[in-house]
């Protein structure tokens, strides 16, 4: 299964909207997180053939984001693979308090504000960052309210590496 | 520089009488004789007989002897066959050499890195001067045990969107001239034990739907026996017996039984996603052909989630190897809500009890008790159980049936967090015990003055996704006030149910298996310092210690090749005594560090005097 490519549109991977795009809106800024699967616009197939293409998605105050960080996120939006880079488990959950990315499994933890750096854990590598941008809805009414039409998209591939090295 | 024979050291003069015996099709293209069937071992020729010694110039080539069931069942002292070297599960050498006398001319031998990083808990398995370890990652290698040297390596190749909970392998069987390994992305593999070759891989269940396998597979009555990993995810826990030569299933038995079959009543609802994992060896009674498994935790954890005693769940199951019918059981807790994984199979000992000596099933559990049970042809009769670390959650014991009471306040429910002793890992987790039949001590890896905490959440069951009902992450573990050590290894005269001594460890955790030798001495690493230390069996002294690469986690073993006895063990920190360091260092930063290094190696010891000699200085 090919991994999200520049222009696909971000749908959301569960819960009662699963395979709605997804808004900037849709989001609360500090969270909680949002799983993703990329779209391709077109055909409307959606990247979900793997986990290794799961997205977890964040909103985050932008002034608090590095510059790579920055560069790489969407009013404040950054996206992450969601795979840890230990043991592939699923980094599923969002620590405001701490603000990390956590992994239940053998608690690796990630600084989505830092290009997803390591803060903890047995991880050994940074998650992969999604670069993402705001782009047009390729269907009318299915997006998230306040910005008609605004939905995310993504800008280019996955920054590096998914899942662990063995 | 002496130039080692480099060619396959199979091709000796043993290779000729190999040839020409009944050997399965795969294996053996050129096979004449009947195809092997029923019980028979892969390729067993009638004329080598089990023991024989080979001259001294045939030894050097390390010819492979075929392990038949009655080297299973009566291993020579030189070998270790099978994860605890004998189907009792005692994990006992009966070599000497190595004693209290000597231990301290104890020295490495060869070392050899396996490249690989995280839980190394395999024991080095020996047949007759070769050596079988498995690694994290589906890795077996062959060793010459007497000098190191790589023989073969298998790698087997693993899915890219593989989920590793538990990083680790804990070893390798060996039947006729094959080995067999279970894989973390749950398939039974069958190597050539002679060249690594891969014979069969048969799927046993779908890692996409969270099943692994981790166990070393079990050999007994004609059948490889492997069981599933997966508790976490929810899965439904089995034991199933496979044809060691075409790697066809034989029979799969459920650890959770299903509508209509005896044990389904003690289920509510959720039997379907009820747990009972297997990912511990079994052990084996050749007089009553019977199997005895240790079973996983219920699943999710809470135990309001699936009410009911919960069979098969946190039990012992025994098992007919030849149909895999379930021939007698016993709970040592229902409802279990503690993640409290029974999953060590018992020690088969015989127990002097009031005059008496009883067949019994010994089994210091995850739940802090040590239990002592009678094992027969018609079932599983309860003799004891007593604490052997703080444990909180039992008020009582039925003196007849076994069955504990609970103090409900200390039993984790949905929407609540409850405390309890010992913590979810227990008073001894996997890391197996081991018993001297010299000394009649059992010794006993244990965990003390930890507790813990879960707070229980209602979750949905998804296939392939953790189903815990409760956060890995809010285990609040607790070390508890005016405690004094963690680790204890303690040894049991189990004749009298009396602790006779113990060694503390004041600054760590313990993970390590324990192995007894024939010299009166127990090998075991399994703290957060790195060292493997050996102890005297009859007062707990530590008499030897080196400080290895990473932390102890492996089985130990014990061999002899050509007149020397080796101790052999893998350094390779990782999975859960790293996640009790991880959580230890959330508790107590200042005395635990994060930081155990990783990365696999097998350490082979042996006395000085008996090593190979240093070059002369020029």
């Amino acid at each position: 299964m090919a991994r999200p490519a520049a222009g696909d549109v971000l749908v959301f991977a569960t819960g009662e909207k699963a395979g709605k795009p997804i808004g900037p809106s849709d989001l609360e800024r500090g969270g909680p997180q949002v799983l993703a699967w990329a779209m391709e616009p077109t055909s409307g197939v959606v990247r979900n053939g793997s986990r290794l293409n799961q997205v977890i998605l964040l909103r985050l105050d932008p002034a608090a984001l590095d510059e790579t960080t920055s560069g790489r996120s969407a009013d404040g939006v950054v996206g992450y693979s969601a795979v840890c880079t230990h043991a592939q488990c699923p980094v599923s959950e969002w620590r405001r308090d701490t603000g990390v990315l956590h992994c239940p499994c053998h608690q690796s933890e990630f600084d989505p504000k830092q290009g997803g750096k390591v803060v903890g854990g047995p991880a050994q590598r940074p998650l992969a960052a999604l670069p993402l941008k705001v782009g047009e809805s390729p269907k009318s009414g299915e997006t998230g309210e306040g910005a008609p039409g605004a939905v995310l998209v993504v800008a280019r591939p996955f920054s590096g590496r998914i899942g662990a090295g063995t | 520089m002496v130039k080692r024979n480099t060619r396959a050291p199979w091709l000796g003069v043993a290779a000729a009488v190999l040839l020409g015996a009944a050997m399965p099709a795969a294996a053996q293209p050129q096979s004449t004789g009947p195809s092997a069937g029923g019980v028979a071992p892969p390729s067993t020729p009638p004329s080598q007989q089990p023991g024989t010694q080979a001259p001294r110039a045939e030894q050097a080539e390390r010819r492979f002897t075929p392990v038949t069931d009655q080297r299973l069942r009566n291993p020579e002292p030189r070998n270790w066959l099978m994860y605890r070297r004998t189907y009792d599960g005692q994990g006992y050498s009966p070599l000497d050499q190595i004693n209290t006398n000597n231990v301290q001319d104890l020295v490495p031998a060869w070392s050899f890195s396996t490249g690989v990083n995280e839980g190394h808990q395999a024991p080095p398995i020996v047949n007759d001067g070769i050596m079988y370890i498995t690694t994290p990652q589906a890795q077996v290698i062959a060793l010459d045990a007497k000098t190191g040297d790589l023989l073969w390596r298998y790698k087997r190749q693993l899915p890219e969107d593989l989920t590793q909970l538990h990083p680790t392998n804990r070893g390798v069987a060996l039947y006729g001239d094959r080995l067999f390994v279970a894989t973390v992305d749950c398939f039974l593999v069958a190597l050539d034990a002679k060249t690594g070759k891969e014979i069969w891989a048969e799927q046993v269940e779908d890692y996409q739907k969270g099943h692994y396998m981790t166990l070393a597979p079990l050999v007994a009555g004609g059948k490889v026996m492997v069981g599933g990993s997966g508790g976490e995810y929810g899965v439904r826990g089995y034991v199933a017996g496979y044809d060691p030569d075409s790697g066809k299933q034989a029979w799969r038995t459920f650890m959770i039984p299903g509508p209509g079959e005896p044990g389904h009543e003690t289920w509510q609802k959720g039997w379907e996603t009820g747990g009972g994992s297997i990912w511990i060896t079994g052990h084996y009674d050749p007089e009553l052909n019977l199997a005895y498994w240790g079973t996983g935790n219920a699943a999710p954890w809470m135990g309001d989630a699936r009410p009911g005693d919960n069979l098969y769940t946190t039990s012992v199951v025994a098992l007919n190897p030849n149909d895999g019918k379930i021939r007698g059981h016993h709970q040592y807790h229902h409802n279990d809500s503690w993640d409290w994984d029974e999953v060590s199979a018992p020690l088969l000992i015989d127990v002097q009890r009031d005059g008496r000596t009883i067949k019994a099933l010994v089994h210091p559990g995850r739940n802090g008790y040590l239990w002592t049970l009678e094992r027969g042809q018609e079932g599983i009769r309860f003799v004891s159980g007593v604490p052997y670390v703080n444990q909180d959650v039992f008020t009582g014991i039925d003196p007849k049936t076994g069955r504990p009471s609970y103090n409900e306040a200390r039993k984790p429910r949905l929407d609540a967090k409850v405390d309890f002793c010992p913590s979810l890992w227990g008073g001894k987790d996997w890391p197996p015990a081991a018993y001297s039949p010299r000394t009649r001590l059992l010794f006993v890896p244990a965990n003390e003055n930890l507790c813990g905490a879960l707070t229980g959440i209602r979750m949905d069951y998804v296939p392939g996704q953790l189903f815990l009902t409760a956060g890995i992450e809010d285990i609040a573990l607790s070390v508890r006030p005016g405690a004094t050590h963690i680790g204890e290894l303690q040894a049991w005269d189990i004749a009298n149910n009396r602790k006779v001594w113990s060694h503390k460890f004041e600054k760590s955790q313990l993970w390590g298996p324990v192995m007894a030798t024939g010299g009166d001495l127990v090998f075991m690493g399994g703290t957060n310092d790195r060292y493997f230390r050996a102890f005297d069996a009859k007062d707990g002294r530590v008499l030897w210690q080196v400080r290895t690469n990473s932390g102890v986690t492996g089985v130990p073993s014990s061999y002899e090749v050509d007149g020397t006895q080796y101790i052999a063990v893998q350094s390779g920190w990782g999975v859960d005594a790293q996640r009790m360091q991880d959580a230890l260092a959330n508790a107590d930063p200042a005395n635990y560090k994060r930081d155990v290094p990783q990365g696999g190696v097998v350490w082979v010891y042996a006395l000085r005097q008996r090593t190979q000699p240093q070059p002369q200085r020029r």
